[in-house]
């Protein structure tokens, strides 16, 4: 237990360092670009038109001219008091802004990730199981195709056929233009979702069911498998009794590093459907140079990632018995 | 028996491929100019015998635009992948053969990039570059090593076990001198199929961030812009300007994909009598 | 008596790629005879990588799909079909096979041991098989991870035993053993031939096979290259074939004399005798004979152009 407990410890330590890595690198990142915000948010005319004391004010107000190690500084003392700053296109605490947006985004991302994992686990089993036959060809090919599919095409792509075509569901935003927030109702909400959760879903199998694939036919060509196979087991039994039991562990890695790939995925996926989540408020804030909005979706992202990394290392001592088994024995 | 020889499929399926890539990157270069040429006595045609990919609503040709914006990507994917897949041999190498210190430094630079979504590191490195073309091409190739990086550490990590690494090291050999002669050979299959697995991704990538309005300018014919301009007529019926140019992307980089996959499979020792 | 088991002429064959792009047929077993009757112990002596375990797959018919066998298998006086082998795998044909890697690295022992038997008393046949072999009770609950080398044998004879097998074939028994745990788990392969059933050790340790053999048939490059009884090799001068000679020089108490030379590599010979080039009776004949025929001679067999054997 105490080396559990210190396993723990240590990962979180770890994590933490990586967070003060990630919000470093975004801030360096940012500070290094040549892009105005002044000249991307207020526009090349109006700032002609203003005065020098306005120009200055807007100057602070967007942060140009600080020190960016004393800025950064001043940034990383907040954070740790919990405050990640205001947002300056949204005029809102980051915080605040994240909060909202991730959970419009929680749902989508929630869906596609139990959905790409079940079916991903579900065809990588299958494809193993039935490797160099027919269904392992379909399998894989569908991976193939997916997997060389930008994720914002498939998007368009179904947006052109779902409601352009067929008109059954809407066109982007996750409530209808105009309605008042109390009278949208968990079905408006749910019709706005179903597109861009398909997409996250349809891509995010390809990986986990390749990687499971790969996995299930490592067990299917080991010894263990050959002596089940000397042992009058079936080949079906040999995957039900062998090959989940072996493909499970691997299974849960694959399952949360797959996080990183949704929320990339939903960053390109929000912006066709024009879905109000993280990733589009992502993608706003880079293109008008919102430093505090964008370093705090970093961080924030970035502690989601690492969260369920952390997560499934954790599982792995509960699941694997050389662990578990191992750290009860110290 | 299985009757079909892969080995020799596998050939014709790398011949096949590189001359399909090939032609469209040199057609794309050649069409450059007409893919800018707009003519508004002929917009928003359906596809057609003379435009088989139609026109857009300035009347330029899509077919052209549609090439020059595959070749760019070609191009652009080929360079962020051989980049990518060198700084992975480095980092690689540098990980397993120098020593715990240099190990934890690449371990933790691997983990920091791995922990920040790819579309999210390439948009802030392009932003740190200003976006455009040197944006997005230094983003895709600053972000997509890692998991080469670590194929190579184990890579390395196993062969400094081998006896014959071991006898030189005990014969005073210097490591840098051992890494040049005797590991470098070993890693090629895994370089290279790595390096050709990068291409989609790579091109992919580039897509999405220039889709996305961080990559290149809506200037350039890329695959990213077309498709990006294309939402904006989506509603009003003009389907052909995003299924064409997607499904083409879509071919190129299965090609490279399909390459990779059969190549790794051939190097693969375990696969290799399959 | 009738025998438990007969292999003719039994060859194995590999698709392979050479280089390039052409394909070969590797053979890795050519033209094997062996014959094994119940309450016998016959034991396929051969260096490693002369094909030994495939012959044991071979006769369960769980070969890889890119091989190919040919020849006949008669099980109990029937054709072995790989139908007829499904059906008789893990019950009357059984394998214990070399290590603790045959085992799942995930599954308790006492469910492997059990193996996919839903029957009520399938259990208790499984701690009875345990027990057996002196494994506690305890050991049903532990990893394969958390076994001894010596349990880890223990425990994958036992899975023969579960049902009443009346072939266990076992493929390398002993590896990594002290030479006392080795002898006594030979002892109980021997105490299952004693109970009846035929047993069928396949090892390149020929001092362990004469410990409990009844017969021995030496493999080399994939052919059965003699027959002998285990008297035979109470003296070189009793054998009959060049290698089987100077595999007995080679073992520790008699003088340890290597032998020189490799086998070769399967599929880089196509004719004559396999050994020719490490034998010093060998003659220009030896190297090229086309057909070299696994002969009855002075009460063995043997695959030699001119053997040996002094009374």
């Amino acid at each position: 237990m105490k080396h559990r407990l210190r396993f723990a410890v240590g990962k979180l330590f770890r994590m933490a360092l990586l967070l003060l890595g990630v919000s470093i690198l975004t801030f360096a990142l940012m500070t290094a670009s040549p892009l105005d915000p002044l000249q991307t948010n207020v526009g090349q005319v109006a700032l002609g038109s203003m005065s020098q004391e306005q120009v200055a004010k807007l100057e602070a107000y967007w942060g140009v001219g600080t020190p960016p190690v004393e800025r950064y500084l001043g940034w990383l003392g907040d954070v740790l008091h919990g405050d990640f700053g205001t947002s300056l296109l949204y005029r809102q605490p980051v915080l605040e802004v994240v909060g909202q947006r991730l959970a419009g985004s929680l749902w989508l991302l929630l869906f596609a990730w139990i959905i790409s994992g079940i079916l991903g686990l579900v065809l990588g089993v299958t494809a193993g199981a039935t490797r160099g036959r027919l269904p392992d060809r379909l399998i894989r090919g569908y991976c193939l195709l997916i997997s060389s599919t930008p994720t914002f095409w498939l998007a368009l792509l179904l947006l052109l056929i779902f409601s352009v075509w067929l008109g059954v569901l809407p066109i982007g935003l996750s409530v209808p233009i105009g309605a008042d927030a109390a009278s949208i109702t968990l079905a408006d909400r749910l019709q706005h979702a179903i597109l861009p959760a398909l997409t996250l879903s349809i891509t995010g199998v390809a990986n986990i069911a390749l990687h499971t694939r790969e996995k299930m036919v490592d067990v299917l060509n080991s010894d263990y498998a050959l002596f089940a196979r000397a042992r009058g087991e079936s080949e079906l039994r040999i995957v039900l009794r062998h090959g989940l039991r072996n493909v499970a562990l691997p299974a849960i890695t694959l399952q949360f590093a797959s996080i990183s790939e949704i929320i990339g995925g939903s960053v390109v996926v929000e912006q066709v459907f024009t879905y109000p989540g993280l990733g589009q408020a992502a993608v706003t804030a880079g293109l008008g140079s919102d430093m505090p909005l964008l370093l705090g979706i970093t961080v924030i992202t970035a502690a989601i990632v690492f969260g369920g990394n952390l997560v499934a290392d954790l599982l792995y001592g509960v699941v694997d018995p050389k662990i578990r088994r191992g750290a009860a024995r110290e | 028996m299985k009757v079909t020889n892969r080995r020799r499929s596998t050939l014709w399926l790398i011949v096949f491929a590189v001359a399909v890539l090939a032609a469209v990157t040199v057609a794309g270069i050649l069409l450059n100019g007409q893919a800018m040429e707009s003519d508004f006595a002929r917009k928003n045609l359906m596809p057609c015998l003379e435009y088989p990919f139609g026109t857009d609503w300035m009347g330029r040709d899509m077919l052209a635009r549609t090439l020059a914006g595959l070749s760019l990507s070609i191009r652009i994917g080929l360079l962020t992948a051989a980049v990518s897949a060198c700084i992975a041999l480095v980092m690689g190498i540098v990980s397993a053969a120098m020593g715990r210190w240099a190990d934890s430094v690449v371990c933790f630079c691997i983990d920091l990039v791995m922990g920040i979504p790819h579309i999210l590191l390439v948009m802030l490195i392009s932003i740190a570059c200003g976006k455009g073309f040197l944006g997005v091409v230094t983003g895709v190739a600053l972000s997509h090593w890692t998991s080469l990086a670590r194929v190579i550490r184990g890579e390395v990590m196993q062969l400094r076990q081998a006896p014959y690494i071991l006898a030189a090291q005990k014969l005073g050999v210097r490591r840098w001198d051992i890494v040049r002669r005797h590991m470098l050979v070993h890693l090629m299959p895994q370089f290279l199929t790595g390096l050709i697995l990068l291409f989609p991704h790579a091109i992919l990538h580039e897509a999405s961030v220039t889709f996305l309005g961080f990559g290149l300018s809506s200037e350039q014919p890329a695959i990213g812009v077309i498709l990006s301009e294309s939402m904006r007529y989506l509603t009003t019926g003009k389907w052909w300007l995003a299924l064409f140019p997607g499904i083409s992307l879509v071919i190129v980089v299965l090609l490279f994909a399909l390459l990779g996959e059969r190549i790794r499979l051939l190097l693969d020792p375990a696969s290799a009598q399959e | 008596m009738q025998p438990i088991l007969e292999i003719q002429h039994m060859s194995i064959h590999f698709t392979q790629y050479a280089k390039g792009t052409r394909r070969r047929e590797l053979p890795v077993i050519r033209d094997l005879s062996l014959k094994i009757e119940p309450g016998q112990v016959v034991a396929v002596v051969g260096a490693s990588g002369s094909g030994k375990s495939l012959l044991a797959h071979g006769i369960l018919h769980i070969l890889p799909r890119n091989s190919h066998m040919e020849g006949r298998i008669l099980y109990d006086g029937g054709d072995l079909t790989s139908k007829r082998a499904a059906r008789l795998r893990g019950r009357e044909i059984v394998l214990v096979p070399q290590g603790v890697t045959y085992l799942d690295p995930l599954m308790k022992v006492g469910e492997q041991v059990r193996g996919d038997d839903a029957a009520p008393d399938a259990k208790q046949r499984a701690r009875k098989a345990l027990a057996r072999y002196g494994l506690a009770a305890g050991t049903e609950e532990l990893y394969p991870f958390e076994l001894s080398g010596g349990m880890a044998r223990r425990v994958l004879i036992a899975t023969a035993v579960t049902h009443e097998p009346r072939l266990i074939i076992a493929d390398e028994p002993t590896p990594g053993l002290d030479a006392k745990a080795a002898g006594r788990i030979l002892g109980h392969f021997r105490e299952l031939a004693e109970g009846g059933a035929g047993v069928l050790p396949i090892t390149h340790d020929l001092e362990l096979a004469l410990t409990i053999a009844d017969q021995v048939a030496v493999f080399y490059a994939g052919q059965t290259i003699e027959v002998a009884s285990a008297e035979d090799f109470a003296s070189p001068a009793t054998l009959r074939h060049p290698f089987t000679r100077a595999l007995w020089r080679a073992m520790p108490e008699h003088g340890f004399q290597p032998i020189a030379g490799a086998q070769p590599y399967p599929g880089t010979q196509t004719a004559g005798c396999p050994f020719a080039g490490q034998c010093a009776r060998s003659t220009p004949q030896c190297r090229e004979a086309a057909d070299l025929p696994l002969r009855p001679w002075q009460g063995g067999m043997v695959r030699c152009l001119n053997p040996q054997r002094e009374e």
